[in-house]
Order: C-alpha cells, then structure tokens, then sequence
C-alpha cells in the first residue's frame, strides 16, 4: 500500500477517507482534522490559553501533543486517581510527557490527587460513599477540572474524547432515547454560566485507531492497560459494535456522528437555548460556589460524606 | 511469528508468511480496532508477514465511562 500523496510506503490505510498515508503525510492529515474542527467549532484562537485534561492514555496525550504543535497555549491538568498500580503507570506516563515534550513548548502540568483532597483512592472512596466507582469518578474529575480551569483563568477546557467516544455516546443515547442529553452532545460547550469553563472536544474528527497510530508513530509513550474498571462497560460494547460495522462499511461512524451534529445545527441555536436553560436552573454552590442546581453541589456533598467516614 | 497480544497480556506463535489482514482474521480480531506493529514501525493490512518477525497486535479501544463529563446541567447517560 502506498501513501494516497506522496507515492512512498504507507504505514497505516484509512478506508473511512479511501486513503493510506505514509509518517509524514499521516502526521498533516491528523493535524489538519484537529485544525479544521477548532475552526469550524469556534473551539478557540492562538491567544486563548487552553487546559487539556490529561489521563496518560493515547487520546489526551495525542490531543496535548497536536495543540502544542499546532502552536497552541496549553497546558496539562492530571488527576492521579488512587487505582493502584493503574494510577500509578499512568502519572508516570504524563510526568514523562510533561518533561520531554510540553516543558520544551513552556507548557506545564498541574496535578490534583484525588487521596489528598478526600482521605482514600477512587475506589475506596465508591465504596464508603455507596456509589459507583465511575459516577464517583466522573464528578471528581468534573470538578477539578472546571475549578482548575476557573481558578488559573483558563479560556477553555480541552478533552481528548474522539469520534469513537463521541458515536458510541450516541448510540447509546439513541438506543435509550434519551433526548435531553441529545442536545449537549456537540464538540464545543460555552460557558453558560459565571463558575463554568467552556469545554471543547478537538478530536470529534478522528478516530480511536488514527490516534493510537499517531502516538505510536510520534513514539508517545502512552498507558495501554485501561482503567481496571472500563472492564465490561456499556461503551466498549458500543464500541464493538460500530467498530464492526465500520469494518464492514467504512465511514460508518462518522457518518452517524457528524451527520447527527449536522442535524442539530440546522435544528436549532443550540448554544442560547442550552445557555438560557443552563442559567435558570445553576447557581453557586453555597460551600464552593461552583455552579449547581443543587444548594450544595455532588462534589461538595461527597466530600462532606467522605469526610464523616474516611478515617483520617 | 510471534504475535503479541492485549488485555490479556499474552503471546501466540502463527505460521508464516501471511498477509496482516488474514493474520487478524484468522484471530477474530476487527481491523477498526487494533493496530499492527512489526519490530518498531506500523504496518497496513496489505503487508506480508514472515517467520521471525516479531509482531505486536495492539488494541485501539479504551472503554470507560467518560473520561470527562461535561456540565453538572449536561451530565450524560454513561455514568
Ligand atoms: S473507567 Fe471509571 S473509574 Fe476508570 S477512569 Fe473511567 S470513569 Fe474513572
Ligand atoms: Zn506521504
Ligand atoms: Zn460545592
């Protein structure tokens, strides 16, 4: 197979695009999808400094990467989980990173440790609070960060979610008919509300095998292993499944992605509805004025609990 | 060939040569989600494969639950 550009040895065929690309030109083709969704999504300019969530895995440091490239201010924010030897390989990974590659663009890693803040790892933490274990971790890391973000003025969050997140999201939300969240699927989400940061998804335009072969071509050294409890989750089974339908028809993914976000823009202004309902319902949370629709928000309820059961 | 696989960490000796296409094949493994490295360089489907080489099949799929959710008002369904 020969590169679709340059007529030399491709190293990685994308039947979705009808092409195969060699390094060099695979590397402009990846640069050039990120570039194309911040510019159509309105995502952000080279003034705006941005913080990319960071978890060691190939997306976010794909993602860190690229915008570094790409000539972007950026810097990294990594949230050390507590998940034992998991967490651990992972720090490792980002430190690793943040020192060969980021410090030499001037960017910077910021850390929250999730066993500092609240007396125990994820995991424990589920546990003593009766939650499950990813919805206690979704909200930690919602909340740092956002409160990273608002604190270090920061213009916009960036989070490396790719198209295989984004279509598996979908579906899942399709098959559940889940509407109210059909609207908050988009790439790019305004700060709605004072407390809030706008988040932005760069990556909705490629795919999780283009981005695992971006870093492995970069020699990014990334965390394989996945986290031991994605074990079985209703994404991956997602995941599968459009994978094989993908095999079968290529194209099949972004099809149903992006044509779905073509729908949605036709459909409606998103962004003033979605701001307008945001702003009725959210206010500062009394304890750290973070924006809830609660008095006090989850996190601050959590950490309130955990502090009554976490031996310290 | 050695072939080196994921989750679970396990290695498997297949008879050369083969094409990387009907090596994944004859795995069950689906091209969209896994990558092939022979020593250090990625190669595509079409590439013939010899005895000696060494190979690694690497899964492309993270799972999880999201790795970041957006707004407390835009929680989503995966939680
Ligand atoms: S799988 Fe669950 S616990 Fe692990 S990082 Fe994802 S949300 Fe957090
Ligand atoms: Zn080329
Ligand atoms: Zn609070």
């Amino acid at each position: 197979m020969n590169c679709t550009k340059c007529k030399t040895k491709a190293v990685i065929g994308l039947p979705r695009h009808n092409a195969a690309f060699c390094k060099g030109c695979f590397n402009g083709f990846v640069h050039d999808q990120v570039a194309r969704a911040i510019k159509s999504e309105k995502m952000f300019g080279k003034e705006d400094r941005i913080l990319v969530a960071v978890s060691g895995g190939k997306d976010s440091l794909a993602l860190w990467d690229i915008l570094l490239k790409l000539g972007y201010r950026t810097d990294g924010l990594y949230v050390d989980l507590g998940i034992g030897s998991y967490s651990e390989q992972s720090h490792a990974k980002v430190t690793k990173f943040a020192e060969a590659v980021a410090a030499s663009h001037g960017a910077a890693l910021h850390l929250h440790t999730v066993e500092q803040e609240a007396g125990a790892g994820i995991k424990e933490l589920a546990q003593l609070i009766h939650r499950p274990t990813c919805s206690t971790c979704g909200t930690i890391k919602r909340y740092q960060f956002n409160r990273v973000a608002i604190e270090q003025h920061y213009d916009v969050m960036a989070t490396g979610h790719n198209l295989d997140d984004e279509a598996a999201r979908l579906l899942g939300n399709v098959l559940h008919w889940q509407e109210e969240y059909l609207d908050k699927q988009g790439p790019s989400l305004p700060a709605s509300v004072a407390g809030f940061a706008k988040k932005v998804k760069p990556l909705y335009r490629l795919s999780e095998r283009e981005l695992a072969a971006y870093a492995v071509l970069n020699r990014i050294d990334y965390i394989v292993e996945e986290c031991p409890m994605a074990k079985g989750s209703k994404m991956l089974q997602y995941k599968e499944v459009l994978n094989r339908l993908e095999t079968e028809s290529p194209g099949t993914k972004q099809t149903f992605y992006w044509g779905f976000l073509e729908k949605q823009s036709k459909k409606q202004p998103t962004e003033t509805t979605m701001t307008e309902k945001d702003r009725a319902v959210l206010h500062p949370c009394t304890s750290c004025s973070q924006p809830t629709t609660a008095g006090v928000c989850s996190y601050c309820k959590m950490m309130a609990r955990a502090k009554t059961v976490v031996p310290r | 060939m050695q072939v080196q696989l994921s989750h679970p960490a396990r290695t498997v000796e297949v008879k050369g040569p083969k094409k990387v296409k009907e090596l994944l094949r004859e795995l069950n493994l689906v091209v969209e989600a896994h990558l092939v490295i022979k020593g250090d360089d990625l190669v595509t489907e079409d590439e013939m494969l010899y005895d000696g080489d060494q190979i690694e099949i690497r899964p492309v799929i993270s799972g999880g639950s999201p790795r970041f959710t957006p707004h407390v008002s835009r929680l989503t369904s995966q939680e």
